[in-house]
């Protein structure tokens, strides 16, 4: 029978991505295991491998498709040694996609996503499976964590919802007095006569929709203000739509407040130098390379990661319910990409030594270039580094990535004229401005943070230890 | 010594017992007083004893029209009126058994007598002066009498009574209230009723099916005033088609007395006075509180045109007195009382989360035929509040259970908030429809707007698929219409 091969969901919260790219065409042998197709969701693209042996008979979503829902069926596979015009005619054709039957004991689903998706597999041996149904076919790798879940949902009635949305008042800002808590029209009315939303005590995350509070300029109030032709709308990506969601979370629900500080660099940048030069050379590919060569960056973030060792209270992510104490100091760090960025995140970057930092470092960066990213080395985190010294910025603020309690700003290197002593002296200097969450990291312990990172930069011997 | 208690509730109607179940599982030490009958009017002389005789009205109806039905019956079918009360006595009986019982099973002490508050957080109960409506159920059994009791708490659930207009005093032999009303002795072959509120309508059309020649008298001009205007009106149209005469806008001036019937001097719109002879009358103009010789004014209780004055969690002026049901005002249904009890109790628990009833949220049901149930705002009253709306109405002639049930004439509407979306209002005529209700009850309880109720998959095939449809036609899709 022809194996219908669907939308996977790659996590919980997935309802659709995009079909970046088939790996396969039609007629094409698959085995269990071979990458079939690229799907690309919010920051990364991702293999979807063949679960069952066949041939492809048809792939009914063609390449570069954009919101694909989630079980939506995107190809069909003829089993061993069935017709493969057959199999492409029983399985693609949508309207009458029941006849097609998956076998549901060889499905292998993303530990994840188990619940909702094994239960088609109670059936017997063999289920009859529709097109619109879950047919876990697919095996997606890596499986992962999932990005969101049910602590995030505002529980509202509808009415309370629809009245909210009318007045751009989010209503998961908004203490609800109905039973468990939940937002009613009374709670919403009185928000709005209290002139906005009532801020809970800690405003939840909004999962999905935007943040709206006040309610930003519609897309026709914006484009009036252009003349007509004078510009090309450019459709958002993932990425874009994600970036843009994320971090009008961030600011309008995370209390940021900013404490800057100056390092002297000049003990680092002699330090890496020894360093580099002490690097022993591997034969590779593309002749003789060094087995490292730190950048000034890959200190940051061990000097960062040793700070958070050294202040743990500092280490944290808030929830409304209790402060999340980190055993480990996970650094994000922001990295530029075509069309947005990512952070990939260095796990326990307190513990490893500044050549594996630095190694992981770019390999994580190219990848991320190349959306090759998995999820789990982009979620999470406790803390995170934002450096655009390289673009000669002196100082900034960085906006803080939840659930990360922190982020640094990291300005450029540069030789500036200090006081040492009564004396004027050339020191090269680094400006950092670190942004804290203030419901977690209070003014003094964010103090106490920054000055045991600039320890760390002005000593960095002590980072070999 | 006086026997102390969490919380005293006087008066065991549908409220005072439900209360006293609630209080009780609340962990409160609990006693009820009843002066005459567990379970109150409701279910002795009310809501349940109605039901009751209008199921055998029913049942005559139908078997008059068998033949709609394909079905022969040889003879004819006739009221055997004996028999009809004492099915009715024998369902009230039942329950008012059943009371008893919930009492016992939650240890709710029941103290027999008539109560009066002596001072706050004290009653003395004594005999009661008022003579039984009779037939009355036993007394049950193990009550506590006579005496002073104490508790923290005192509720009551005095309930209401007929309110009675001066010069046509209910004698209970030619001007009957409800009570006698429930318990005819014979036939009326002609009768004449005095308002078309719930329960002067529901005998109107009792009556009226088992044979008599039947006028109502309506001071307002709408039948069922309270219900939204175009349900009136088509329910006025079917009660005339069954043979009714209906008087809107007139008024019972006089009413002379006969051996064996009244003549009332009706004084109709244009101020000319028709004379209308009949066996017997029925005065239904509305019911008053129950407020007398409770101890109210020594206490300095609050009370307003018949009713003690309340907040929305039954709390009085005077702290530890608190009042529910029909006494703390209306709209005067076992169902508000019921509600506004637990409300009541809970909010003495502390229970969290306890929320003021919301009086737009109370459904109405009458038992007449058509049967007529509503919630919420009338048309006129939602605009009346300065709602834009959206107005929805679906037939019973274009539902299939309802064709198939023989039973096509009716409607369901629906009212909506325009910009945001709220049930307002719900407002139905025709077959079962007191069954109905509840779904649109639960509906704006869970305030839920249009969207929801279009998403919700009604079963077919079924009287309540004409509820959603009636929604769809509020917004312009209606499916089957």
């Amino acid at each position: 029978m022809p194996i219908n091969i669907t939308m996977p969901a790659l996590s919980p919260t997935m309802e659709e991505g995009n079909l970046a790219k088939w790996l396969v065409k039609e007629g094409d042998k698959v085995s269990p295991g071979d990458v079939i197709a690229e799907i690309e969701t919010d920051k990364a693209t991702m293999e979807v491998e063949a679960v069952d042996e066949g041939t492809v008979a048809k792939l009914v979503v063609p390449a570069g498709t954009e919101g694909v829902k989630v079980n939506a069926l995107i190809a069909v596979l003829a089993a061993d040694g069935e017709d493969v015009g057959a199999a492409a005619k029983a399985g693609g054709d949508g309207a009458a996609p029941a006849k097609a039957e998956a076998k549901q004991e060889k499905a292998l689903t993303s530990p994840s996503d188990g619940g909702g998706r094994a239960e088609g597999a109670g059936g017997g041996e063999k289920a009859v499976a529709t097109q619109a149904a879950p047919t876990p076919v697919l095996r997606t790798d890596p499986s992962h964590k999932g990005e969101g879940n049910g602590a995030d949902r505002a529980f509202a009635s509808p009415l309370a919802r629809r009245i909210a949305k009318d007045a751009g008042i989010d209503v998961a800002a908004i203490a609800g007095s109905g039973p468990r808590g939940r937002v009613v029209k009374a709670d919403v009315e009185a928000a709005i006569a209290g002139g906005g939303a009532k801020a809970t005590p800690a405003a939840k995350a909004p999962a999905d929709a935007p943040a709206s509070a006040p309610k930003p300029m519609s897309d026709d109030a914006v484009l009036k203000l252009f003349e007509e032709g004078s510009y090309e709308l450019v459709p958002h990506d993932n990425m874009r739509k994600v970036i843009a969601r994320r971090l009008v979370e961030a600011k309008s629900t995370i209390p940021h407040f900013y404490l800057t500080l100056d390092c002297e660099l000049d003990a680092l940048l002699a330090l890496r130098k020894q360093l580099n030069d002490a690097a022993p050379m591997r034969k590779t590919d593309k002749g003789d390379v060094p087995a490292y060569k730190l950048s000034v960056n890959d200190l940051v973030i061990k000097a960062m990661a040793l700070a958070l060792r050294d202040v743990p209270a500092a280490n944290v992510s808030w929830t409304d319910s209790a402060m999340v104490q980190h055993k480990h100091a996970d650094v994000g760090v922001a990295v530029s990409i075509p069309g947005g960025l990512i952070t990939p995140i260095v796990r326990k970057a307190d513990e490893k030594t500044l050549s594996v930092i630095s190694n992981e470092m770019k390999d994580m960066a190219a990848r991320a270039r190349s959306r090759k990213l998995k999820p789990e080395e982009y979620q999470g985190g406790t803390t995170a580094v934002s450096n655009l010294g390289m673009f000669g910025i002196k100082d900034f603020s960085a906006v803080i990535n939840p659930p990360h309690a922190t982020i640094l700003a990291v300005g450029a290197g540069e030789e500036r004229a200090v006081v040492k002593n009564g004396e004027i002296k050339i020191a090269t200097i680094m400006s950092v401005t670190l942004s804290t969450d203030h419901r977690a990291v209070d003014g003094a312990l964010g103090a106490e943070l920054l000055a045991a990172f600039k320890r760390h930069i002005e000593n960095p011997m002590g980072m070999l230890v | 010594m006086a026997e102390n208690y969490d919380v005293i509730i006087i008066g065991s109607g549908p409220g005072g017992y439900v209360t006293a179940v609630r209080s009780a599982q609340l962990g409160f030490k609990t006693a009820i007083v009843e002066r005459e009958h567990l379970g109150g009017i409701c279910l002795n002389w009310g809501c349940i004893p109605t039901k009751a005789l209008l199921r055998s009205a029913e049942i005559k109806h139908y078997a008059e029209h068998a033949k709609n039905y394909g079905l022969k019956i040889d003879g004819t079918v006739s009221a055997d009126v004996k028999a009809v009360v004492e099915r009715s006595r024998g369902v009230s009986a039942r329950l008012n058994g059943g009371v008893g019982f919930l009492m016992k099973k939650n240890k709710v002490d029941v103290i027999w007598g008539e109560a009066k508050l002596s001072k706050p957080g004290e009653i003395v109960v004594t005999k009661t002066a008022k003579k039984p409506m009779e037939p009355q159920h036993p007394a049950p059994k193990n009550t506590k009498g006579e005496g002073t009791y104490t508790a923290k708490h005192i509720i009551l659930a005095t309930g209401a009574r007929p309110r009675v207009l001066p010069g046509i005093e209910p004698d209970g032999k030619l001007i009957w209230t409800y009570f006698e009303a429930m318990v005819p002795q014979e036939m009326p072959k002609s009768l004449l009723v005095m308002g078309s509120g719930a329960i002067g309508i529901e005998f109107a059309s009792f009556y009226r099916t088992m044979g008599a020649e039947v006028t109502v008298v309506e001071l307002l001009p709408a039948v069922m005033p309270v219900e939204d205007a175009e349900v009136s009106a088509f329910a006025k149209k079917q009660f005339e088609k069954q043979g009714m005469k209906i008087l809107l806008d007139a008024k019972v001036a006089k009413v002379e007395k006969g051996a064996n019937s009244v003549t009332a001097h009706v004084e109709l719109k244009d101020g000319k006075i028709e004379k209308i002879t009949a066996d017997r009358m029925i005065s239904a103009v509305g019911v008053q509180g129950n407020i007398e010789n409770l101890g109210l004014e020594q206490l300095g209780v609050k009370t307003d045109r018949g009713c003690v004055v309340v907040d929305g969690y039954g709390r009085t002026n005077v702290p530890g007195i608190y009042a529910i049901g029909d006494v703390a005002g209306p709209p005067m249904l076992a169902h508000k009382a019921e509600h506004e009890g637990v409300v009541c109790v809970e909010k003495i628990a502390n229970v969290p989360g306890v929320h003021a009833m919301d009086k737009l949220k109370i459904p109405g049901c009458t038992y007449c035929h058509p049967q007529v149930a509503s919630v919420g705002l009338t048309e006129a009253k939602a605009k009346e509040a300065g709602h834009d709306i959206r107005v929805g109405r679906f037939q019973f002639g274009a539902n299939g259970k309802a064709i198939a049930l023989g039973e096509d004439q009716g409607f369901i509407k629906t009212i909506f908030d325009k910009k945001t979306g709220q049930l307002l209002g719900a407002h139905m005529i025709g077959a079962e429809v007191t069954e109905l209700i509840q779904g649109f009850v639960v509906a704006m309880n869970l305030e839920t707007t249009e969207e929801e109720l279009m998403h919700t998959i009604f079963p077919h095939p079924t009287l309540s698929e004409m509820m959603k449809e009636s929604v769809l036609d509020a917004y312009g899709r209606a499916l089957n219409a």
